[in-house]
């Protein structure tokens, strides 16, 4: 690991000013960033920690929606999102417990892994992204792999969930890593039902809109019995071929349609 | 350089650090608390898990400059106050819990965690604990028992 500044500081001002310096990077749980600075991947020249802002910690309902600071930790949101359990099953099974223990939800859709979990829930709850400049629909935000609408130094300091009808996110763990090998968000609103799929496509998260047509119509695992997912632009690699997961995609819906219930 | 002041194990510490430096490298290097081990030092293995604030937490994944002012808890600090055993210690040693005894620090210490958040666990929810803990000696059984014996000796 090549050698940084550490800053840690109190309020997210003085988080924004402090990102301000050239070379500068947020630092969350450092669950993904420690290890890519190991790898010599990035070369921050400073570090700024955002763990110690209590104004990014948190999680609260009202009026339907449910708010989750930026800097909170997978293991609180799996603890206190009772008022959307799909969401807080959701984060449960994300890694470990001591990576659960450190990892947050901002630096996960930053990071915006094409494997990770949280993407699939915020763009299948149609979730808003809130930063320090601006709020961001999930359809918007996520933008293929790794790759994400926040600006150079923007913190994001909130994620809004409207808590749906029913949901659920379901899994299918690759065997080594147990990061999903796919895994599918189905949440149902009144004004109509979100699949989103993570982990199988090359181009990172996405709706599977077929699937979301067929059970706004009607709510059972047998509405999608007659779609199938083209494995074009899915991921093939040792863990599974592009139509293997494509396979996935729909008995994960399936799965998750029937849990919800 | 930096410094960095913590409790570790009761005990108040400080030193100087850089940026990069790991929590675990403070802790094995200047503090000479070996005890607490690198399997793999990409945060798969959990040989090194210590304590943060009561959080079970991979020390090698985590800045030394992260825990200034924390209370931290490494393996050392499971024995008994007279240099003897402590009751998850002592369940790892009755149960035929380690074979080489590489992991053992951070099984011991994932396990005192998931016990004090969890005194009852059943089978599955203690294989499921153990997530990011690998062994590659004991086939994780006696893991499993040992940890089922400490949760019996603690209630
Ligand atoms: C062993 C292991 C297993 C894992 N398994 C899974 C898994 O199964 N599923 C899964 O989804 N993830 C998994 N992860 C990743 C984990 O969820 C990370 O916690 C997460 O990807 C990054 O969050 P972090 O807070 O640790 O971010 P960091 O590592 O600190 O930062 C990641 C990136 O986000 C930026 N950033 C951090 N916080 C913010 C913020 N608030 N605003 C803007 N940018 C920010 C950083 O600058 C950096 O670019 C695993 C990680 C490990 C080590
Ligand atoms: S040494 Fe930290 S997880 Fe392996
Ligand atoms: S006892 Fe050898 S690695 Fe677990």
């Amino acid at each position: 690991m090549y050698d940084f500044e550490f800053v840690k500081v109190g309020s997210l001002a003085e988080a924004v000013a402090a990102l301000k310096a050239e070379g500068a990077q947020a630092l969350g749980g450092g669950q993904t960033l420690i290890p890519t600075l190991k790898q010599r991947l990035a070369q921050p020249a400073k570090l700024v920690s955002l763990t110690g802002i209590a104004e990014l910690v948190g999680v609260s309902a009202s009026d339907g929606v449910l708010s989750v600071g930026g800097a909170t930790t997978h293991a609180q949101v799996a603890r206190e999102a009772t008022a959307y359990p799909a969401l807080a099953e959701l984060a449960s099974h994300i890694g470990d417990p001591a990576v659960r223990n450190r990892g947050t939800i901002g630096g996960s859709l930053a990071n915006d892994d094409p494997a990770a979990d949280y993407p699939a829930g915020v763009l299948g709850s149609g979730a808003t992204v809130v930063t320090n400049a601006r709020e961001i629909a999930a359809d918007d935000f996520f933008r293929g792999l790794f790759e994400t609408a926040l600006e150079e130094g923007e913190i994001i300091t909130a994620v809004r969930f409207p808590i749906p009808q029913k949901a659920s996110y379901q899994r299918f763990a690759q065997p080594a890593s147990r990061f999903a090998l796919t895994g599918v968000f189905v949440a149902q609103y009144a004004d109509g039902v979100r699949v989103a799929v993570t982990g199988a496509s090359e181009n990172g998260v996405f709706r599977w809109s077929d699937a979301e047509a067929a059970l706004s119509s009607s709510f059972a695992p047998e509405a999608v019995d007659g779609l199938s997912v083209s494995p074009d632009g899915l991921i093939g690699d040792l863990h599974g071929t592009p139509e293997y997961r494509a396979h996935l995609v729909k008995v994960l819906t399936r799965r998750a349609v029937a849990a919800a219930g | 350089m930096p410094s960095v002041s913590m409790t570790v194990n009761g005990r108040q510490v400080s030193g100087e650090v850089e940026g990069r430096t790991l929590l675990v490298e403070f802790l094995r290097g200047p503090l000479g608390l070996t005890g607490t081990h690198v399997g793999c030092d990409t945060s798969q293995c959990g040989a090194c898990v210590v304590h943060v604030n009561g959080q079970d937490v991979k020390s090698c994944t985590m800045l030394a400059l992260e825990a200034d002012g924390a209370e931290v808890r490494t393996i050392e600090g499971m024995a008994n106050p007279d240099g003897s055993l402590g009751v998850v210690q002592q369940a790892f040693q009755d149960n035929h819990g380690l074979q080489c005894g590489y992991c053992t620090p951070g099984m011991v210490m994932t396990a005192a965690a998931l016990l004090e958040k969890n005194p009852d666990p059943s089978e599955a929810e203690i294989r499921a604990y153990l997530e990011g803990n690998l062994c590659r000696c004991t086939g994780y059984h006696n893991i499993v028992k040992s940890i089922q014996a400490a949760a019996a000796a603690l209630r």
